[in-house]
């Protein structure tokens, strides 16, 4: 997108930081390092193509296939790309498993590392200061202001994704979806419990609401 | 480096705020500072460690203060002016003035979900043998370098397990330097919170971390 920035109403009706990425826009496009349709598929990729439906996915087949659970034991990133979720920030995935006794939860304390092939681009909370300081020491406090509250004497794991690692959390299946198929398993799934800062749905208010 | 992207255990920033049905993008332009992030990284001209470092050296009164596709824009005018793809005239202007710069890939739309899908792992073949295996006791380093580091402030100088070997990984601290991706063994390190945070610490905490070798020392 071509743009005629040097009238007075542009800084009369944008904000300092709109200009900013206007006007590096403009000038890279000018240049011919960046192509304007490849911006536009980028965003339209992220917003309609890749997002935490895949995740849910992975996690239905991990809880309803014993076999597809262990491929991801051993070789998350293999099991995964069975389903073609393949790529930018999620190069070498790794499951954390939720049990009785543990509960997994995971950040990015220097930055925002976020797995996007499973769970698409990480909210603005992820990528803040106040949950990036304090997930790594008191993630309790954390998770009761996503109205989580665990057992005082469940281990609470905290992964701190430093490197090209991601994570994505495995929730614990809720009792009572036994006999549900996958399709119906995802729709328990959160983006939240895959982040560790919430849990599956209760079966029942799937079952109230469908 | 001790920048204020260094954020595990700082204090004092207050409530998580959530929102419901956050959208990914709150205003066009981030979805376009998103963009041109990922397009300009697809020209290869500089690697994931150079661009964090490049928004890790910003003030910390403008880091901490700029929303997170802000600081993506800040890393960005400066990654180009570093690597000369743009010049300070140009960017005050807006208006391209110098030829560019070859590049080695313009990312066009067609080729957008093959650049994804291939993304860009950074395990790379063995090149020495591990020196570390799981369950061996380690010390990570007391150091503040000065430059990138991926060894957070919080869990330097601290006793911790090896939980997993993940292989031989890209080396940050080297990487972001232009000083080639020096690949060493990367772990996965398991600490108790007592150890990290001491008598205040939840006793039912554990922390995972992955660290490279070059950060530890056996314990």
């Amino acid at each position: 997108m071509s743009h005629d920035h040097s009238h007075d109403h542009d800084h009369s009706e944008l904000s300092e930081i709109e200009l900013r990425v206007r006007a590096l826009e403009t000038l890279l496009t000018d240049k011919g390092y960046i192509d304007p349709p490849a911006l536009d598929e980028l965003i339209e990729t992220y917003e309609t193509k890749i997002g935490p439906k895949n995740g849910a996915r992975v996690v239905a087949k991990a809880w309803s296939d014993p076999d597809y659970l262990d491929r991801l034991r051993r070789d998350a990133t293999a099991a995964i790309a069975e389903f073609g979720f393949t790529g930018r920030q999620g190069e070498h995935m790794v499951i954390a498993e939720n049990t009785e006794d543990t509960h997994n939860m995971v950040v990015c304390t220097l930055c925002s590392c976020y797995p996007w092939t499973v769970l698409g681009l990480p909210p603005v909370w992820y990528k803040s200061a106040p949950y990036r300081s304090r997930a790594v020491r008191d993630p309790r406090g954390v998770l009761a202001e996503f109205g989580v509250t665990l057992p005082e004497d469940k281990e609470i794991r905290v992964w701190d994704s430093t490197a090209e690692v991601r994570y994505l959390v495995i929730p614990e299946r809720p009792t009572g979806t036994e006999d549900w198929p996958e399709e119906k398993l995802a729709e328990l799934v959160t983006r939240d419990s895959m982040i560790g800062t919430g849990l599956a749905l209760n079966p029942a208010t799937l079952e109230v609401s469908s | 480096m001790n920048g204020a992207q260094d954020l595990g255990g700082q204090m004092g920033f207050g409530p998580i705020e959530l929102e419901e049905n956050e959208p990914n993008f709150h205003a066009k332009w981030e979805e376009r500072a998103f963009a041109i992030t990922l397009a300009m990284g697809a020209t290869g001209s500089w690697n994931i460690d150079t661009s964090r470092h490049a928004r890790e050296t910003l003030p910390p009164p403008i880091y901490l203060s700029s929303s997170y596709y802000k600081i993506w824009t800040l890393g960005l005018e400066k990654l180009c002016l570093d690597k000369d793809l743009i010049t300070k005239e140009e960017l005050a202007s807006g208006t391209a003035q110098d030829p560019a710069k070859p590049v080695k890939q313009i990312l066009k739309a067609d080729n957008v979900a093959a650049v994804l899908a291939k993304g860009g792992p950074a395990d790379r073949p063995e090149n020495a043998p591990a020196r570390f295996k799981t369950g061996d006791r380690i010390r990570t380093k007391r150091m503040h370098p000065e430059g990138h580091t991926r060894l957070p402030r919080y869990a330097r100088d601290t006793i911790g397990t090896i939980d997993a070997v993940h292989g031989v990984h890209v080396f940050p601290d080297a990487n972001a330097h232009g000083r080639g991706e020096q690949p060493t063994w990367l772990y996965s390190v398991a600490f108790k919170g007592t150890d990290i945070w001491g008598p205040d610490s939840d006793p039912k905490l554990t922390l995972r971390i992955d660290l490279w070798e070059p950060y530890l020392d056996p314990a």
